[in-house]
């Protein structure tokens, strides 16, 4: 008998009670899908997804266009790693859905989907802190709601869908725009097939105070999930969004790809803040930028602790004067993970400043790979890049790798460059171990040790979940 | 009631013998020191008794109140009781002295209770006032960027808010200017207990004016070569240690 049959007869609480928090995310129901596309992709598919979501003509073309870039393109394995040749693109579900639209109240939702999330402890967050929350189950948005006082400030947050439709004349301009389509080989993927994923616009000059957030959930199996995320802050305008993900974990591998795209217009402010904890069967490659225009910023805190493979590099092209960019990067890559993560900083406004701190940590076979790019070209002046990579290894099978690249041309710019890689020593486990730790406990507290000054960057809510996967995470990973 | 030592040998990973059985009891409410030219097998004694992994136990055996600890874990016998005072402590990058601390006092409650934040404060602020350490102590990742004596100070801290019923010291005293081994002996006094062995470390007799032992010993080559009272250690500082050649023959 499996865990769901011997389970499925409890109620919730005693369910709960006996789940242990390291499976908090694996645990599945079973489908009911109105829409299904069907294994593998082709034309047949790419219209399947048209019709269904009733995409207007423009949306119908872009995506057919996408579709036939990523045939065209081949798999990075000339950089990447190989594993990426066990993504079978023939037996991928690329849209799942019940048919249903989002949701605005919790009340509404069907039963089984609202459990889900109340397990993630998703409606509970939204009373406690969150100006907005949409989740996302498989293809399409569940629940989307936002506080009232912020649809009179016109704040739009909709998902993509929605988003194109009824709001056509602010997302389109700068839909694919600051990640084209060709981009990259699953960018491509995206534009073909994207369902779900945010639109969030703020008016000029609204300051959100609280923050807005989207959790995105994976409950079929062999399934590809492609959200789309556009969010434009015009002049003046701030504001936090927050993404979480959990997946049950599959034998068959699960894919991931989202695009994401940020606008931060004349002085606005747009910090994107993900926890990746996908299950370790998920393929999560996922391309994010962010356009910072006059004394805009972008910042990108992305950790990355779950996932069978993650390539991501979050970037930010300061295209305005003073510009500022900002990615803060933490992964752990345990053993059977590989965590291909980095940044990209595109200097092309005088006296823009670019900021990259990443901290890796690997541990038993789990493979770190951190990639940079940071490009300053030579009639821009006063322009500043800061690049710190520091990666943990905790035993001997572990591997990292740093692949920075700096393009700085012309003389009027300050980068600086910092990297190195510790180890978690037997002379500080002994110290700890001595004082009456564990060798979990202390690993954990290394380990927290070395990124605490970059969990301090999370919101409190997430700094607080972010150290509790830690937890189990190491205590997982000895004896 | 005491650390029982008997006929401890122990070994690198590679062969070398390095305690060639040695043999010690420290009741509680006593205070012993080991004495002995660098080299001689005494810090490798306090690894050994503390459950450190890269010695190979050939001999002997170590027990505290009757109880064996030679299948413990470094972490179970820290709870057992032992504790060692390191004569190098790590450094903890990150990690708050207060938090680490807390830590170590948790891991001795049973599962599911919280240590109550209030007391422990009031608690950790009496000892480090105690030490003459400066508040903002507490938020310093442990023992990162210490001075030597900061460090040892420390270890003194932890071991008196931890209440060991058997306490390792080793080389407590180097690296600290006589003000600092003025403070630390202080609290090593406050320490002393009835319900508390003690086992100083130390190649020096200095250390020994600030804290007097009931007992003291002589360790050279692997093993304890000559026990007496406090007076032996005024015999080693006039004479050296060259005398233990003689007494390695005799």
């Amino acid at each position: 008998m499996s865990y769901e049959d011997a389970t499925a007869t409890l109620d919730h609480e005693t369910r709960e009670a006996i789940d242990i928090d390291r499976s908090k995310g694996d645990f599945t129901f079973p489908e009911r899908h109105k829409y299904d596309a069907g294994r593998g992709l082709s034309e047949k598919t790419v219209d399947y997804i048209c019709d269904v979501k009733n995409d207007p003509q423009w949306v119908r073309e872009f995506r057919h266009k996408a579709y036939k870039i990523f045939n065209e393109k081949p798999m990075p394995t000339n950089w990447a790693t190989k594993d990426l040749e066990n993504i079978h693109f023939d037996d991928i579900r690329y849209y799942l859905s019940d048919g249903e639209k989002p949701k605005r109240s919790w009340d509404e939702v069907p039963e089984e989907v609202l459990k889900t999330f109340e397990r993630l402890g998703i409606p509970e967050q939204e009373r406690a802190f969150l100006a907005g929350v949409e989740a996302q189950y498989d293809s399409e948005a569940a629940y989307s709601n936002m506080k009232e006082e912020l649809t009179k400030q016109g704040v739009i947050f909709v998902n993509s869908t929605e988003g194109l439709k009824e709001y056509e004349e602010i997302f389109r301009p700068w839909f694919g725009k600051v990640i084209p389509t060709g981009d990259n080989k699953f960018s491509a993927l995206n534009s073909a097939v994207f369902s779900g994923g945010s639109f969030i616009y703020i008016p000029k000059g609204v300051k959100l105070k609280q923050p807005l957030q989207a959790y995105f959930r994976i409950n079929s199996e062999s399934f590809g999930q492609f959200e789309r995320t556009l969010i434009i802050a015009d002049e003046g305008a701030e504001v936090m969004y927050m993404e979480g993900c959990t997946a049950p974990k599959f034998e068959t591998a699960t894919l991931h790809s989202a695009v994401v795209e940020l606008v931060a217009l004349k002085g606005a402010k747009i910090q994107y803040v993900t926890v990746q904890n996908w299950s370790s069967n998920v393929f999560n490659l996922v391309t994010k930028r962010g356009l910072a225009m006059e004394d805009a910023e972008v910042r990108w805190i992305d950790c990355n602790i779950g996932s069978r493979l993650t390539m991501k590099y979050p970037g930010v092209i300061m295209k305005g004067r003073r510009a500022r960019g900002e990615v803060i990067s933490i992964a752990l890559a345990n053993t059977g993970q590989h965590q291909d993560t980095g940044a990209k900083m595109i200097h092309a406004a005088d006296e823009t400043t670019s900021n990259i701190v990443s901290k890796s940590i690997s541990v038993g076979e789990g493979r770190a790979t951190y990639r940079g790019q940071v490009h300053i070209p030579k009639h821009l002046k006063g322009c500043k890049n800061n690049t710190e990579c520091d990666a943990l290894l905790i035993n001997s099978h572990s591997r990292t790798d740093t692949y920075p690249a700096i393009t700085v041309r012309g003389n009027r710019h300050a980068t600086q460059h910092e990297a190195s890689v510790s180890q978690v020593s037997e002379e500080m486990l002994f110290y700890m171990q001595q004082r009456g730790l564990d060798e979990g406990q202390a690993m954990s507290l290394a380990v927290n040790g070395f990124i605490n000054d970059l969990v301090r960057e999370f919101p409190m809510e997430y700094s607080v979940e972010l150290k509790r996967l830690i937890d189990l995470e190491m205590e997982g990973s000895v004896g | 009631m005491s650390l029982h030592i008997q006929n401890l040998q122990a070994t690198l990973e590679d062969g070398t013998e390095i305690l060639k059985g040695v043999t010690l009891e420290i009741p509680k409410g006593e205070v012993h020191a080991i004495m002995g030219p660098n080299g001689s097998g005494k810090s490798t004694l306090s690894k050994v008794i503390a459950g450190h992994e890269g010695y190979v136990i050939t001999g002997g055996s170590v027990t505290i109140d009757g109880e064996d600890i030679g299948e413990m874990s470094i972490d179970e016998r820290s709870r057992a009781g032992i504790f060692l005072a390191f004569q190098y402590p790590s450094e903890v990058p990150g990690v708050s002295n207060a938090n680490f601390i807390r830590a170590a006092l948790q891991s001795r409650l049973p599962k599911g209770q919280e240590i109550d934040a209030v007391a422990y404060y009031k608690d950790l602020y009496a000892k480090m006032d105690l030490l003459e350490m400066d508040r903002k102590f507490t938020a310093r990742a442990v023992n990162e960027g210490f001075s030597g004596g900061e460090k040892k100070r420390n270890e003194i801290l932890q071991m008196m808010m931890l209440e060991p019923k058997y306490c390792i010291l080793d080389e407590t005293d180097s690296g600290l200017d006589i003000d600092a081994l003025k403070i630390v002996s202080k609290g090593v006094n406050a320490m002393r207990s009835p319900d508390r062995g003690m086992l100083l470390i130390t190649h020096y007799q200095r250390l020994l004016d600030y804290i007097k032992p009931d007992h003291v010993h002589v360790m050279a080559e692997g093993r304890i070569v000559r026990s007496g009272g406090p007076e032996l250690a005024l015999e080693l500082e006039k004479h050296g240690y060259d005398f233990l050649k003689e007494a390695a023959l005799a």
